[in-house]
């Protein structure tokens, strides 16, 4: 039942993946769906055999007839924090703890069956330490900051791969949580406020490597592409110089210069760095290995961000024409202006800049999330190493689509951070326009 | 846990709202200036660069043009002109000959005059030399007949033949 279950989000993946551009967002939200109800289901199974692992401990050798048993049962992994505490509850037992440490060595317990969704989000989300093969990940350095006992900064090898406590903090699933019930700040408790103490996490994590990597590379690339026009004043471009000047053309005469007529050279470096640095961390994003495979482009604080400065130089530039036409739009009966400024308000303040948020952050996640679930082919279609054909098959599947998908998402990389870019310039154009003379 | 990993999926997190925008603000601050405005002015400067050098290669070739079609009109006015010089020099050639023509048949027609008049006049001389002579020597030979007491005619004759065979015109 389980493995079915599994297939069919598979399948499912691959299914959507043909109307990938047009319905993104909306695969987006049916992934999240589907791994909350499968995640559900599932936590109803742990509930009736957790309850026989637990017990099964305690029975020295039946338990673990029980508990292999389990395993061939095939496809309930003991890797939820919430479904073995839950389980822990039913039982009546005190393993809570028990289900803490079986959660702990499953990330590296080769027995474990494959679980997609955990691999998946794993994938998607963001780590402190930046996982290589295997069990070798690269330790990145945590810096936290607890109110009342200051600054902590120490590399999240003391972790020890979550078997460690440090300084109140513990290492689950790649991420720093407080062991003492401290929440991390972000925006929603930040704005929302919160009843649990908070702690601000300012680590260098996998999607902040990947980031500065991506702006170092950029920085290098375009000092010497600088460089090459200072030196051959004049001639042809050359090497890499001929490699961006056409990016940077194309951004130039088609992004900044059709959107904002006459102001379009103040914008230029803001819409250069935009789309340069969109680009990069996307393209980075797509090398599924060590420097790459950070999801940072389809991370939502990035993609909050970009929006919201975004939005800010949008602001600000705006003349007073453009505020005028907006909240008090002329041409319409009076009745309608005060409703239609409100509307027209919260557009300009909000749902421009949401829409860009969401749009980068869903189509670079839901890429991502499409590759992976592609490459989860050969699990699925092996049962998990059982079955060597199954393998072979799902291997050489796997390989066409995710190749085939590469490619797409090698365009979708430029396009995402073209439509970011154009949509930018088109709303600093709106902004900026003088009012016509009729 | 997945719900809350879906959750965590959006929810923006403090560390990386914070790194981004560092990183942002950064790139946009220093590759602005050291890199996005140099290079556009560069490009600009080069566009304009080829754009002038285009120009002049265009104003160059009008002025070559220009120039061919001037030589072009020099060339045609001095064929023009040796043609005509040629021809006026022919018409001149022609005339003087002609002239020079006119002069001999007149100087031929005026020698021709004096010489008649001069053989006329001498003519008109010699025949008043002629007719002196003739007068003189008839009024001498009368004189010489009348001396002389012709008794017949015979002698008279003779004589006259005689003093007729001394008259010499000369």
């Amino acid at each position: 039942m389980q493995p079915k279950t599994k297939h069919s989000v598979v399948t499912r993946n691959w299914l959507y993946n043909c109307t990938k551009t047009i319905t993104l967002f909306v695969f987006a939200l049916m992934m999240s769906t589907t791994m909350i109800c499968a995640q559900d289901h599932k936590g109803h199974n742990h509930d009736n055999h957790a309850g026989h692992d637990h017990s099964g401990h305690g029975h020295d050798h039946s338990g673990h007839g029980h508990d292999h048993s389990g395993h061939s049962h095939g496809g309930h992994a003991k890797d939820s924090h919430a479904a073995a505490k839950k389980a822990g509850g039913h039982a009546g037992h005190d393993h809570g703890s028990h289900g803490h440490d079986d959660h702990g060595h499953g990330d590296h317990d080769p027995n474990k069956n494959f679980n997609v969704n955990e691999m998946i989000m794993h994938h998607i989300m963001d780590s402190h330490e930046f996982h290589i093969a295997g069990d070798f990940s690269i330790p990145l350095p945590v810096i936290l900051y607890v109110p009342g006992e200051g600054l902590k900064t120490f590399l999240s090898s003391k972790f020890e791969h979550g078997h460690k406590e440090v300084d109140g903090f513990a290492m689950h699933h790649g991420k720093v949580v407080s062991t003492k019930g401290y929440e991390s700040a972000d925006l929603l408790n930040l704005i929302g406020g919160s009843d649990k103490k908070l702690y601000y996490d300012f680590s260098i994590t996998k999607n902040v490597f990947t980031m500065m990597l991506g702006a170092l590379i950029m920085f290098i690339i375009f000092m010497l592409v600088a460089g090459a026009y200072k030196r051959r004043v004049g001639q042809a471009p050359k090497g890499l110089q001929s490699v961006m000047e056409p990016l940077f053309v194309f951004i130039q005469d088609e992004v900044a210069k059709p959107n904002i007529p006459h102001k379009w050279q103040k914008y230029l470096p803001f819409l250069m760095t935009l789309f340069f640095f969109i680009l990069i961390c996307n393209l980075l994003g797509l090398i599924p290995f060590f420097p790459g495979s950070g999801n940072v482009s389809g991370n939502i604080a990035f993609t909050f961000v970009l929006a919201l400065i975004a939005s800010l130089v949008v602001n600000f530039s705006a003349n007073k024409h453009f505020w005028a036409h907006t909240l008090w739009m002329p041409g319409v009966p009076t009745a309608i202006k005060p409703v239609l400024g409100i509307i027209e308000f919260i557009g300009v303040i909000i749902i421009k800049p949401a829409s860009l948020m969401i749009r980068l952050f869903a189509n670079i996640s839901g890429g991502h999330i499409i590759i992976l679930s592609l490459v989860s082919l050969i699990f699925i279609f092996g049962k998990m190493g059982q079955s060597i054909p199954g393998v072979a098959v799902g291997s050489i599947v796997s390989t066409v689509f995710v190749l085939f998908m590469n490619c797409i998402e090698l365009f979708v990389a430029f396009l995402q951070a073209f439509i970011f870019t154009v949509l930018t310039a088109l709303y600093i154009g709106q902004a900026v326009e003088e009012p016509e003379h009729h | 846990m997945i719900l809350l990993d879906a959750l965590d999926l959006v929810r923006p997190a403090l560390g990386l709202l914070f790194w981004t925008t560092l990183i942002f603000l950064l790139l946009w601050v220093l590759l602005g200036k050291f890199a996005f405005r140099p290079i556009a002015n560069a490009l600009r400067d080069r566009e304009k660069g080829i754009d002038d050098a285009l120009r002049s290669a265009e104003d160059a070739r009008k002025e070559i043009a220009n120039l061919k079609a001037d030589n072009d009109k020099i060339l045609a006015e001095a064929r023009e002109e040796r043609a005509r010089i040629i021809k006026e020099s022919e018409q001149m050639g022609q005339k003087i000959i002609e002239e020079a023509k006119e002069k001999a048949k007149e100087e031929a027609r005026k020698v021709r005059e004096n010489a008649t008049a001069d053989i006329s006049n001498q003519k008109l001389a010699a025949i008043m030399q002629v007719k002196n002579m003739i007068g003189g020597s008839t009024v001498e030979l009368a004189e010489k007949v009348l001396r002389r007491e012709l008794s017949d005619a015979k002698s008279q004759e003779a004589f006259v033949e005689q003093e007729m065979q001394r008259i010499k015109l000369t």
